[in-house]
């Protein structure tokens, strides 16, 4: 019996047949995967969300996905924030030349969104601090981190086991 | 007030944090849970506080971390450290750098594997293996990965079996979440001036 979730993400996005060789060292790290689906639900759709709303949350990773060139992984984000009935405006964080009015709460989400998944190296203590001017508190930087960080790690696994499934492993 | 270091190091840092890391006496049930405090073990690092304020992430990611970094079989603890490594140098997270340099320095008992990255980065001229692992790990830590057909070829020709592939494919992503909290979250401070 598998004791992988058929409705996981990452290998739903990968496309993994039953029976293929990358499927069976796949169950091997079983435990793995699911940690992997728990945390994409706490950073998509937490019971307790802070101030950075579940449509938010999946506008930014739609966007994440796609500044990663990541359009399997973006489509399945649009259609989780179209659940969310979210405003005009969130569903606009999902496109990447959006960047929000200068000065805004959105603005600085977005900015830092582009940053840490674009060039995390230039992170400086100035765009944390943009942040909090922008009246971010404390709490929800942790939250939009976090959101940007599961992307970052999730992004990368389906691009190594498309690259391990093209291989024919 | 110390300056923040910018040069790779194997000595761990201090890590100073730019958000307000929870006050364990406010701290929920929930919080003190995935905290794992208990009366005989109340000493967490300012890093996990900081964490602590997103805790339905928290409570799962550190099992994650746990499982990737320590579970049984597949690839060596001191090659998953060396997938670590070539993420944090790519992201340049000097604190996650020192914590899994130091670590594989420890587990491979041997300093020169590490010398050579933090001199040459993630170009430096290793065994056919080490260098396979890490060209691997950091093309996939760039965004978008730039790891392609042929550095996966370079696994297998460098003898990696595809639970070795599986666990550096992990191991290098990991990093990516990894990194992007410690170096965007704090700053490392020199330890000494900072205890002192």
């Amino acid at each position: 019996m598998s004791g992988i979730d058929a409705d996981d993400v990452v290998l739903g996005e990968v496309g993994i047949d039953a029976g293929s060789p990358l499927r069976a060292v796949l169950e091997t790290r079983a435990d793995v995967l699911a940690m992997t689906q728990a945390t994409h639900d706490a950073a998509l759709r937490p019971r307790d969300p802070g101030g950075l709303t579940h449509g938010e949350r999946a506008a930014l990773a739609t966007r994440i996905a796609r500044l990663n060139r990541e359009e399997g992984l973006a489509a399945h984000y649009e259609a989780m924030r179209r659940e969310t009935k979210s405003s005009q405006e969130t569903a606009g964080i999902a496109d990447p030349a959006f960047k929000g009015t200068a000065g805004t709460r959105l603005a600085a989400i977005i900015a830092y969104t582009d940053l840490a998944s674009l060039s995390p190296k230039d992170a400086r203590a100035q765009d944390i601090q943009s942040l909090k001017d922008a009246g971010i508190d404390d709490a929800d930087i942790v939250r939009l981190a976090e959101l940007n960080a599961f992307l970052a790690y999730q992004i990368r696994l389906v691009a190594g086991l498309r690259l391990m499934k093209e291989r024919g492993q | 007030m110390s300056e923040p270091i910018h040069e790779f190091t194997t000595e761990v840092p201090h890590w100073r944090p730019r958000v307000k890391p929870i006050d364990l006496a406010e701290a929920s049930a929930e919080q003190l849970d995935a905290l794992k405090v208990t009366p005989s073990n109340t000493k967490v690092s300012d890093y996990v506080l900081v964490l602590a304020n997103d805790v339905e992430t928290l409570k799962v990611r550190t099992p994650l971390f746990n499982a990737i970094m320590y579970n049984r079989g597949g690839l060596s603890r001191a090659e998953r450290e060396l997938g670590a490594v070539a993420a944090s140098i790519v992201n340049r997270c000097i604190y996650c750098a020192a914590v899994h340099s130091s670590r594989y320095n420890q587990l491979a008992k041997d300093e020169a594997v590490m010398k050579r990255i933090f001199a040459d980065g993630v170009a430096a001229r290793l065994e056919p293996r080490q260098s396979a692992i890490l060209s691997f790990a950091a093309k996939l830590s760039e965004a978008p990965s730039k790891a392609d057909e042929s550095d996966m070829d370079a696994l297998v020709e460098a003898g990696l079996d595809p639970s070795e592939i599986l666990d550096l494919i992990l191991s290098a992503s990991l990093f990516g979440w990894a990194n992007r909290l410690m170096h965007t979250l704090g700053d490392p401070l020199p330890r000494d001036k900072e205890e002192a």
